[in-house]
């Protein structure tokens, strides 16, 4: 065992120590440590290769981390996968595949069913309530490739809460969405959070942070900071995660963004 | 059961068991892992067959079974070095190890029942000559061992139908769940492998893949579920092995050859007729939807000239010609159809839209 792990953190709803990634010889996630209260909806965001899908599937084991240690609520995820859930990016799976959109949805619950157990009418209610709580009801019987990207990323979230998990990891869920689905997405993500809920999103969208999240990590291969959006999600922060890629992340309005400004209606800024 | 019976059932036995992991396959983009399994066994044959001296043995099976694996992991180790990609991987690794096990039977094994011939090609009308007697029936061996192994495939699939189902969608939830991919991955490869040295019997190793890939691309064109794809699949096998079967009869031909043909024949067909995916139906629907976008080309021009000073010239039919740059028929034929739907009707050769053709031009501009 590890000697200097933290010790009365065990309410922490996620806790990474020292997590270390690396394909072959180059990390991906470097010393990372983490620590999430439970009930926070919780952006990561960072520029393009600093880890953030990879830290997510480190965290579930689907990538074999060199160091590290990840407990969920005060126990490792194969003894809490039951508590979480989890949203892959949209692109991950073939959308061509001969399954309806109830069907997706109710896969959801294969994990509580485990092995050999098969889904029956309990799963196809729970998935049809899913269903109308992101208005996707009447797709039900639709043939998944006949959805729209935003369509799409809804029958994920509706998969996600059949799932009926208290820590949700969710990878780039706004990715390729429109205005409204944006929008039904965050309200629907707020009301996990409401639920208690603790909520991880790998996020690209730094002028919304402050919006709609209520907890930041900023990643760069290490963890830049990682707390309150209030308190860490500042001007230096961003700037030690992006480098001088900031202006350019920043995705202002005006053609020409200054460099060095930061283009986020983030609290706390001093430039 | 006469020897025509028989080969009949053994020839739907082995499609039935190669049809019912091909969908699988399909779905992982996986076909030409099956190609390469369904030669590299025979070098797990070959060298059971040296160890124990009996065609009949059960351990057969296993040997092809273990060399099925082995080929799969090899073909991911080099994959996995980035050296090689993975195509490439597949022909460097199925023709060493399949060459192997020819150039092992040609020098050792020569005069045995095992002959280069038969394995590659299958000699389905010897089969009922060698027999087996299990529960007191009196069975051509090929039937009993493919009998074996086609419910060994339902079982598996019934069993594992959910987790296959999720670990082919979305292995990463599926691995999330617990359910471990790589465990139904290597479960569904020596499957195939098994599957496949049955089905040597009835078509050989050349002409396995064509019962394992082209029933279930096929059924994938078909249906947009997974338990009607299993279905279709098995009915396209088990239907194109009994044609395949007449066909050599009716050509005096080599049964194997006829059996993949017919699959073949049937791809083909349902490539085209396919109710929703077809070539045809395409077609159609792009035609269809040229000639939809045509009227509302008109519809929408006519709304925009519509009282303007250039009214005169902009909606005059020939100028559509030169204006959307239309060819003269076809201008014509849109139009008139523009004119029996009742959105456009033509006075001295003016255009005008009526009310209705008006509001279908303002609904369409607002979407």
């Amino acid at each position: 065992m590890n000697t200097h792990l933290p010790v009365a953190t065990t309410s922490a709803a996620i806790e990474v120590t020292d997590m270390t990634v690396a394909y072959g010889d180059k990390p991906v996630l470097w010393d990372v440590d983490l620590e999430t209260p439970p009930g926070v909806l919780m952006a990561v965001v960072g520029p393009n290769g600093a880890g953030k899908t990879t830290l997510i599937k480190a965290i579930l084991g689907l990538v074999p981390a060199a160091a590290g240690q990840v407990l969920i609520h005060g126990k490792p995820y194969h003894a809490q996968r039951q508590r979480v859930g989890y949203v892959p990016q949209r692109g991950s799976v073939d959308w061509d595949f001969p399954t309806s959109v109830l069907d997706v949805v109710m896969m959801g619950r294969y994990g509580r069913l485990g092995w050999f157990r098969r889904p029956g009418k309990a799963e196809r209610d729970l998935a049809m309530q899913a269903l109308e709580q992101v208005g996707m009801a009447e797709y039900a019987q639709r043939q998944i490739s006949q959805l729209s990207g935003g369509q799409q990323q809804r029958v994920f979230l509706a998969r996600a809460l059949v799932q009926d998990a208290d820590v949700y990891f969710m990878d780039e869920p706004f990715q390729g969405v429109d205005a409204m689905t944006e929008r039904a997405i965050v309200d629907l993500l707020k009301g996990l959070r409401s639920a208690g809920k603790t909520v991880v999103v790998v996020h690209h969208d730094l002028q919304t942070v402050s919006e709609y999240f209520d907890w930041v990590t900023l990643l760069n291969v290490r963890c830049v900071a990682s707390g309150p959006v209030s308190q860490v999600f500042t001007d230096e922060n961003l700037r030690k995660t992006y480098g001088g890629r900031i202006a350019f992340v920043g995705r202002a309005n005006n053609a020409e963004p200054t460099p060095g400004r930061i283009s986020t209606p983030a609290p706390a800024i001093g430039v | 059961m006469s020897a025509s019976l028989e080969i009949q059932l053994i020839a739907v036995t082995a499609a039935t068991g190669c049809a019912l992991v091909g969908v699988f396959l399909v779905l992982r983009s996986m076909a030409m892992m099956a190609d390469a399994i369904s030669h590299t066994v025979l070098l797990g044959i070959v060298l059971i067959f040296f160890i124990v001296q009996d065609l009949q043995s059960p351990w057969l099976l296993i040997g092809a079974a273990a060399m099925g694996l082995l080929t799969v992991s090899l073909v991911e180790a080099l994959n996995r070095t980035k050296l090689v990609k993975q195509d490439a991987a597949i022909g460097l690794v199925f023709p060493a190890l399949f060459s192997l096990a020819v150039i092992l039977i040609s020098r050792y094994a020569r005069g045995v029942h095992l002959d280069v011939d038969m394995v590659i090609m299958g000699e389905l009308a010897l089969a009922p000559f060698d027999r087996v007697t299990i529960f007191g029936l009196d069975l051509p061996h090929a039937l009993a061992t493919l009998s074996a192994i086609l419910l060994i495939n339902i079982v598996f699939i019934l069993v594992f139908y959910k987790e296959l189902k999720l670990s082919t969608f979305d292995p990463a939830l599926a691995a999330a769940f617990g359910f471990s991919p790589a465990l139904l991955h290597y479960g569904l490869m020596a499957l195939v492998s098994v599957t496949a040295v049955g089905a040597f019997d009835a078509v050989g190793a050349i002409l396995v893949v064509a019962l394992i890939v082209t029933p279930a691309a096929s059924a994938y064109l078909l249906t947009d579920d997974l338990r009607k794809m299993l279905l279709l699949s098995v009915a396209i096998g088990a239907g194109s092995a009994l044609a395949g079967y007449w066909l050599a009869r009716l050509l005096d031909a080599n049964i194997a050859g006829s059996m993949a043909t017919m699959t073949g024949v049937v791809f083909l067909i349902v490539f085209v007729l396919a109710p929703q995916r077809g070539v045809l139906t395409q077609l159609r629907r792009q035609a269809l939807q040229r000639w939809r976008f045509a009227q509302t080309m008109l519809i929408i021009h006519l709304l925009h000239h519509e009282g303007a000073p250039d009214a005169a010239v902009e909606c005059r039919a020939e100028h559509l010609q030169a204006h959307l740059r239309w060819q003269p028929d076809f201008a014509a034929q849109v139009i008139r159809d523009a004119e029996r739907s009742g959105a456009v009707h033509q006075e001295r050769g003016l255009l005008r839209l009526t009310d209705h053709g008006r509001r279908l031009a303002e609904a369409a501009m607002v979407r």
